[in-house]
């Protein structure tokens, strides 16, 4: 494998040192342990009132009690719901009534080891902290939006008015000051984790064994993977079902990892635009001296 | 192939997020780019054949397409003076970038090149510049193709492989459309020589990449894009056919033939972006194939 390739994907075990910090502190993630939801919102609110984030409309979607949709330029935290007939029930329940299972999860930007949205932004406003994390510099984002359609978890967004994209920064303000993000600060229940990445990692595998003990054998986690296609998340999950039913793509891949390839494709095409010009000068002068002579 | 029913999603959101760009603006400048690029590797041609009139016809016609698209591109971004940034820094990795620097040069080029014919000044620079370009033009016209694949959309990322080769084969579909549509009837052989090549090309591509796609390929047939993408075909197939058949006879065939090659064109630039929305939009194209591929990784590791 090229140098460029493993740039662009595979296990980085240090990216903040790969985007030329030197003696950077350790890479800091969050591990949000959806069993343990209870879907209090309490990050949510939290994310907007430290971030100052404008308000986005209030909509009752019908869609449990998730009236912020998804995540994007004003909505850094996103609590899903999801009501589903409990797979299993251990025992069987009275009356034929079917016991409702209660998925929560609070999703967030994955902090990519490698991030789609930070490799194609054309200004260098998405860049790598000193932390690990991605954040946009808003004095230098020009509000091309390159990396809305890019990121493969449809993280970022543009605000609408401005036209420049705005994301998570894992409290970047906060974390300078040696303070733990305000989402995780504000999560009861310890759903969500902040820490250095490694020990959230093991922390993580210890968690799922215990759950798996304990019989909930649909544990499993998201984004810890340093082998996954974007190289492993710097905010992972434990889920109780398969991504997609929460919003997650259940295998992204950067989609810069194919760009060296891509790159290849657009000079042969470009070179087989000139050859196919200089074949039809060459079929005109051709045949226009075969009709000549 | 219909589309695997079963599948989930959160409510039916779309898993990632749908481009937030204008279908005139980018399409648009898909389009014109490729208009330009083609046009300067014709206007070069022509020149160094000795068809004068053709080259500058081309000349006007590159620097026109690529002003207008640099408007595009601008118009964008919301306000202007915006786009400075984007000369900021060179990043290999973001095709916009790469472009912005393209344009950047070529544009001047393409531009030096029709003041020196118009005017017959400085012929020697006026020479350089159509032969700088004609190096650069094909690189603005294929580069689109990276721009679109380098994302996360489904209709887009997986035809990383023909879109390039697509929009090479288009934008020589409209540079000759517009060379049949404004040079001479009597110097427009290779014009006809580039449409006949530049369709057919066209409407091959098109073909593998929709069926290589697999399900992803729906997103080119169905709604809007479907539509597009048909009348692309059937206006660059139409536009072959009269302009090959009758182009070097008749002034008003070559217009016409030309006319419908630039329609078809535009069309599969629209079709494309309009595919590419639509498989965003849809988390069927998200979700399906990377669960297949997941499946098939899983069977790859323990055989049954
Ligand atoms: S999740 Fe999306 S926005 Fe966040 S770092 Fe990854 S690519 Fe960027």
């Amino acid at each position: 494998m090229t140098d460029i390739h493993r740039q662009l994907s595979g296990p980085q075990h240090d990216p903040a040192g790969d985007a030329g910090h030197d003696g950077h502190p350790p890479r800091v993630g969050f591990f949000t342990d959806t069993s343990v939801c209870i879907g209090c919102k309490a990050c949510e609110v939290a994310c907007k009132e430290w971030n100052a984030i404008p308000e986005d409309g209030m909509s009752l979607t019908g869609m449990s009690y998730d009236n912020s949709e998804g995540l994007g330029a004003s909505t850094w935290r996103h609590v899903a719901f999801i009501e589903q007939d409990a797979p299993a029930a251990k025992s069987p329940e009275p009356e034929g009534r079917t016991e409702l299972r209660w998925l929560m999860s609070s999703d967030v930007c994955k902090h990519c080891t490698h991030a789609a949205c930070l490799d194609v932004c054309p200004t260098g406003s998405l860049f790598r902290t000193e932390f690990g994390t991605v954040v946009v510099q808003e004095d230098i984002c020009n509000g091309c939006g390159y990396c809305v359609p890019a990121c493969p978890y449809g993280v970022i967004e543009q605000r609408k008015d401005d036209g420049r994209v705005f994301k998570c920064t894992m409290c970047y303000d906060r974390l300078g000051a040696g303070q733990e993000p305000a989402c995780a600060k504000a999560c009861p229940t310890e759903s969500i984790q902040f820490g250095p990445l490694d020990e959230l990692r093991e922390r993580a595998a210890l968690r799922v064994d215990e759950l798996h003990r304990a019989g909930v054998e649909d544990a499993r986690l998201y984004g810890h993977d340093p082998e996954d296609g974007v190289g492993g998340d710097g905010a992972f999950f434990l889920l109780l079902d398969e991504p997609e039913v929460y919003g997650l793509p259940p295998d992204p891949v950067v989609t810069t990892r194919d760009l060296p390839a891509m790159w290849k494709h657009a000079g042969l095409a470009a070179l087989s635009l000139v050859a196919g010009s200089v074949l039809s000068f060459a079929a005109a002068a051709f045949t226009s001296r075969r009709s000549a002579g | 192939m219909v589309p695997r029913a079963d599948f989930t999603s959160y409510y039916g959101k779309p898993v990632i997020k749908p481009p937030s760009w204008q279908a005139r603006d980018i399409a648009g400048y898909f389009f014109l780019g490729g208009l330009a690029g083609a046009g300067s590797v014709l206007a070069a041609g022509a020149q160094l054949t000795g068809r004068r009139a053709f080259a500058t016809a081309m000349k006007l016609s590159s620097l026109g397409a690529v002003s207008l698209s640099a408007a595009a591109l601008v118009h964008d971004l919301g306000k202007p003076e915006r786009f400075v940034n984007m000369l900021r820094v060179v990043k290999p990795t973001s095709p916009m970038s790469v472009g912005s620097w393209l344009l950047a040069v070529y544009g001047p080029a393409a531009g030096a090149a029709a003041a020196s014919a118009v005017t017959g000044r400085l012929p020697r620079a006026g020479a350089a510049a159509t032969l700088a370009a004609a190096v650069l033009g094909p690189a603005v016209a294929t580069y689109t193709g990276v721009l679109a694949a380098d994302t996360a959309v489904p209709a887009w990322h997986d035809a990383y492989r023909e879109l390039p080769y697509l929009f090479a084969a288009s934008a020589t579909a409209a540079a000759s459309g517009m060379a049949l549509a404004v040079s001479p009837l009597h110097d427009n052989g290779p014009a006809r020589a580039a449409a006949l090549l530049g369709g057919s090309l066209d409407l091959a591509i098109g073909g593998v990449m929709e069926r290589r796609l697999g399900l992803v390929g729906q997103a080119y047939r169905d709604g809007k894009a479907g539509r597009l993408m048909r009348a692309a075909q059937a206006l660059t197939a139409a536009g072959m056919g009269v302009a090959g058949l009758m182009g070097g006879r008749s002034r008003l065939a070559a217009a016409v033939g030309g006319a419908a090659l630039l329609c078809g064109s535009a069309c599969t630039r629209f079709g494309v972006f309009y595919a590419g929305v639509a498989s965003a939009e849809d988390p069927r194209y998200t979700v399906v194939p990377q669960r297949e591929r997941l499946e098939a990784a899983e069977r790859r590791q323990k055989p049954a």
